[in-house]
């Protein structure tokens, strides 16, 4: 079997654990690649079918042609899409630039915040999410099935062991764990399998005539294109292959202080 | 570099080793020396290491964590990406201190091959030892051990063949051949992606020529099948199993027996989306099968060949480490887990407990008797339903499991070859595990002893829909589920308790309340009580359901036309009836009332008996009832 098609089926076996195991499992969805690959590989998993709900939450600070992306796609698709949002800190304008907060402190508030209050409003048990190994040191040391305490915090230094595909799915009341299928996946891994599947991701990813791309995307305050003239998947591949720079060298929030992303991860953030 | 060609393999290789003995230093060195490090990143490190004030460290490319990099020590295993000419690798970098073995049992549970590495200045150590232990107990046969800060020791030739020599008889011992021994300089990179020019004495490879000796190991194709069912799928009206083909192979018209219930049905169609069309699936594929004949199956049934069925049995012996901080003791039921089967079980009997370290037998007896922490023992477990296994040296996938205790996954095991009976199930056998507690037995108590709560099915139709064929078959197939079961029918009705009754209308409605009363009792003893009888009016029918707890009194219409049951007349009553010879006689001279709200009804004139039967378990919902067994 090639290895594209082991890292699909590891996929889909975990999808369906998660499945068979959560009551209440929904899927964050960030409209990225790797958000869309998840869809896809969910679809996989249950034969055409998306089984739960597809969670957004929402920054108000998308690029405005991602969310046209979200809609269509939800519409083609025929999803169930849940937007979350952290109104109180928005209408308050407490956000990164304009109102106190840093960079990081905006990203905790819109985002691990804001995924707070709608697992709490929805009462999800399973939370799938697609961040993989590769994407910063934190995520690789992540487990496919991760808990998740009362408080959305994650106890990174005792992790459930996790062998032979047997995953943690006993946990206590109030607490949840997020499952992450493409956690062993590459972002070249990624592109190679959106090429041998053929699908459709936001455009932003395709280089445009001023010579830029996006490989991440995140809020336009915060995220930053990169010198390329990839427009195509066969191009991003090609330059995957070669490049040195790192997936998240566009994402300013990483960089604030020596641990500032470890500690918005231990707080809940994905 | 245009037109770089996709690498066409992955191989996972896992960096084992006592603590402090370079493990993450190697991992740095051998990205910094392949020139696989990011862009800008080594400068980042080192100018971290700077404004901090501390020595510059290799390890902090892997050790990501900012206690791992304050304290220089390795928490959690980490994984990441490099590519040869040859193929792309996962590295998995794994902590080397004790109290961390859970997570090197991780990190290497996954690896298809691991470089263990040994300091030469402090020699063999504690976990050098425990590590190749378990490295071999978790399957991984390519090893190659990397004697490392050379340096330290002069680049002393002696000292590297005094260290493989001590080394090489200690994994002998274990059962594992190592591929090669190779000394190194992890902090200085000699020998890692270069040959060091500081051991001129040194004629073999370097790391990475070994990297890319080992083989990728794909599941083999040759073995006998074995698809555990992980989930059932109702998509697009269509019963669809889902699951991983965990070894051999699987098509289209392959007669399946379902172990550990023993139902045989035919596969119909494999089940894809979005792929190309294959009436056949491998080892490693995750497939949805339908089959020809409806059967009742549910998630933990393992699908195989019926001429090469797995084991399906309450007891079988295993080699296990346990990982969790309260010991593994006797007399105490845990959850096991085994591919997708989920069953209570409890160590019948341990056999010895080892130090995976020194390899010395631990001597405990009576009360002290249980598997503390990061030991290795072989014992035998016991559960409380048959469940379908292979040893691990025949079939891997199905030849281990994992223990959980409380919430936590605490232990591991792989099943030791034995002279296992096939296909028999001593499922029968006294389970002689005893439980104390204080007070009177609750409901809720006995359906966690028995894994589901008690029931009525109460089955209502006219004589020779088919009530009494029905609640046999079910019986069986509850009993083969493991499940406690009981029919209540005329015979041992009519001729015992109620042998004082006949068939005036109050006595009718004496039988049924009796029969409910009876029905009743034996639900809340916890099992699943059968009751066959024609029970025609709605009234008494009510009369029983609200003497048993909500939820659990199933009224199920068993139907089919009057003129079929009449033209089947297994007891020639209707005849009988039509001539008068019988004075009211239910659909023909006294009326059935046919249920308003029944939970389930089933035709049996569309329907085989099978099917009738499926649908009433299905309906029945007999997951085990949480396994958080509090006692
Ligand atoms: N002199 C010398 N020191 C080394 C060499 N390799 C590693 N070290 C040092 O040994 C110390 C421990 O190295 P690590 O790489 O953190 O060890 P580790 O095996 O990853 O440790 P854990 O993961 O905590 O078990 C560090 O201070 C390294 O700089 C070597 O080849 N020579
Ligand atoms: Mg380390």
């Amino acid at each position: 079997m090639d290895y594209l098609s082991k890292l699909e089926n590891q996929s889909i076996y975990i999808m369906r654990e998660a499945f068979n195991k959560f009551e209440n499992l929904a899927m964050l969805w960030s409209i990225g690649k790797d958000s869309t690959v998840l869809l896809w590989l969910a679809r996989k998993a249950f034969l055409g079918h998306v089984p739960f709900p597809l969670v957004h939450v929402d920054t108000s600070y998308k690029i405005p042609s991602m969310i046209e992306y979200r809609d269509k796609l939800v519409k083609d698709w025929n999803l169930q899409l849940v937007v979350g949002q952290n109104k109180e800190v928005l209408d308050e304008g407490r956000t990164y630039p304009n109102g106190k907060a840093t960079r990081v402190e905006c990203c905790g508030m819109l985002k691990k915040d804001g995924l707070k209050a709608v697992l709490d409003k929805h009462n999800y048990t399973g939370v799938i999410v697609g961040v993989r190994r590769d994407e910063d040191p934190t995520r690789a040391k992540e487990r496919y099935f991760s808990p998740r305490d009362k408080n959305m915090e994650w106890n990174v230094a005792d992790q459930p062991p996790e062998l032979w595909d047997q995953f943690k799915t006993d946990y206590e009341k109030g607490t949840h764990i997020r499952i992450h299928p493409l956690l062993h996946w590459t972002e070249l891994n990624v592109w190679e399998y959106i090429e041998r599947e053929n699908i459709t991701v936001s455009p932003l990813y395709y280089a445009n005539e001023k010579g830029e791309r996006y490989r991440s995307l995140g809020c336009y305050p915060c995220t930053f294109p990169v010198k390329s003239n990839a427009s195509n998947v066969a191009e991003i591949i090609q330059e995957l292959r070669t490049t040195k720079i790192s997936e998240r060298s566009g994402r300013a929030q990483d960089k604030e202080s020596e641990d500032a992303f470890e500690k918005l991860r231990r707080d809940g953030y994905m | 570099m245009k037109g770089l060609s996709a690498p066409s393999e992955q191989l996972k290789i896992v960096i084992v080793g006592h603590v402090d003995h370079g493990k993450s230093t190697f991992v740095g060195r051998l990205f910094n020396d392949t020139g696989s490090l990011p862009d800008g990143k080594l400068d980042q490190l080192k100018k971290i290491a700077e404004t901090r004030g501390v020595p510059f460290e290799w390890a902090n490319l892997m050790d990501g964590l900012q206690a791992e990099r304050d304290q220089n020590i390795t928490i959690d295993t980490a994984q990441i990406w490099f590519s040869t000419k040859k193929r792309q690798y996962v590295i998995i970098d794994a902590p080397g201190h004790k109290e961390f073995l859970k997570n090197m049992v991780t990190g290497a549970a996954n690896a298809e091959a691991a470089l263990l590495l040994i300091d030469a200045n402090e020699g063999i150590q504690e976990n050098s030892r425990r590590h190749g232990y378990l490295l071999n107990l978790l399957g991984i046969r390519q090893i190659a051990v990397l004697v490392n800060k050379m340096d330290l020791v002069n680049y002393s030739q002696e000292r590297f063949d005094e260290i493989e020599k001590e080394y090489r008889e200690f994994l002998t011992t274990v059962g594992v051949t190592p591929k090669v021994f190779i000394p190194i300089s992890a902090y200085h990179g000699q020998n890692i992606a270069t040959k060091s020019d500081k051991m001129p004495w040194w004629n073999g490879s370097t790391v990475v020529d070994i990297l890319d000796q080992f083989e990728v190991t794909d599941r083999p194709l040759n073995q006998p099948l074995r698809f555990p069912i992980q989930d059932v799928y109702r998509f697009d009206e269509r019963r669809i199993l889902a699951g991983r083909v965990e070894a051999g192979s699987i098509k289209v018209g392959d007669k399946l027996l379902f172990a550990p219930s023993n139902k045989v049905s035919t596969v119909k169609t494999i089940e894809r989306w979005s792929a190309p069309q294959s009436d056949s699936a491998q080892a490693g594929e995750s497939i949805g099968i339908t089959l020809t004949e409806q059967i009742f199956v549910e998630r933990g049934a393992v699908a195989a060949l019926e001429t090469a069925p797995p084991y399906e049995l309450t007891k079988f012996k295993a080699r296990l480490f346990w990982l969790g901080r309260a010991p593994f003791k006797k007399g105490r039921p845990y959850k096991l887990k085994l591919g997708t089967q989920e069953v209570e079980c409890h160590i019948d009997d341990i056999e010895k407990i080892i130090d995976a370290s020194t390899l010395e037998t631990i001597h405990r007896e009576g009360k002290e008797l249980a598997i503390g922490r990061h030991e290795v023992a072989e014992l035998t477990l016991r559960t409380k339903r048959p469940v379908a296994f292979d040893a691990h040296s025949e079939i891997i996938p199905t030849g281990r499991f994992v223990i959980v205790d409380g919430f936590d996954v605490s232990g591991g095991g792989i099943i030791a070859a034995d002279n296992y009976p096939r296909r028999t199930s001593d499922s029968l056998h006294k389970s002689g595990n005893i439980f104390w507690s204080d007070g009177k037995v609750t409901p809720q108590q006995r359906a966690v002893r028995n894994g589901h709560s008690g029931y009525v099915v109460w089955l209502t139709g006219l004589s020779g829909s088919g009530k009494s064929t029905i609640s046999v078959d079910l019986e069986r197939e509850l009993f083969n589920l493991g499940k406690h079961t009981y029919i209540l029918d005329g015979d041992n009705i009519r001729h015992g308790l109620n042998k004082d009754l006949g068939f005036s209308p109050e006595d009718r409605k004496e039988n049924i309340r009796r029969i409910g009363e009876v029905a009743k009792l034996v639900a809340d003893a916890g099992a699943i009580c059968i009751t066959a009888f024609i029970s025609p009016y709605r009234e008494d029918r009510e009369l029983v359901r609200q003497l048993v707890p909500a939820g659990q009194f199933i009224e199920v219409f068993v139907n089919a036309p009057l003129e079929v049951c009449e033209q089947r007349d297994p007891k020639g009553l209707y005849s009988k009836a039509r001539a008068g010879e019988i004075k009211e006689f239910t659909g023909i001279s006294a009326p059935y009332e046919a249920p308003e709200k029944a939970e389930l009804e089933v035709r049996t004139d569309e329907l085989t008996v099978q099917e009738c039967v499926a649908k009433i378990v299905e309906y029945l919902d007999l997951r085990d009832s949480d396994s958080q067994v509090s006692i």
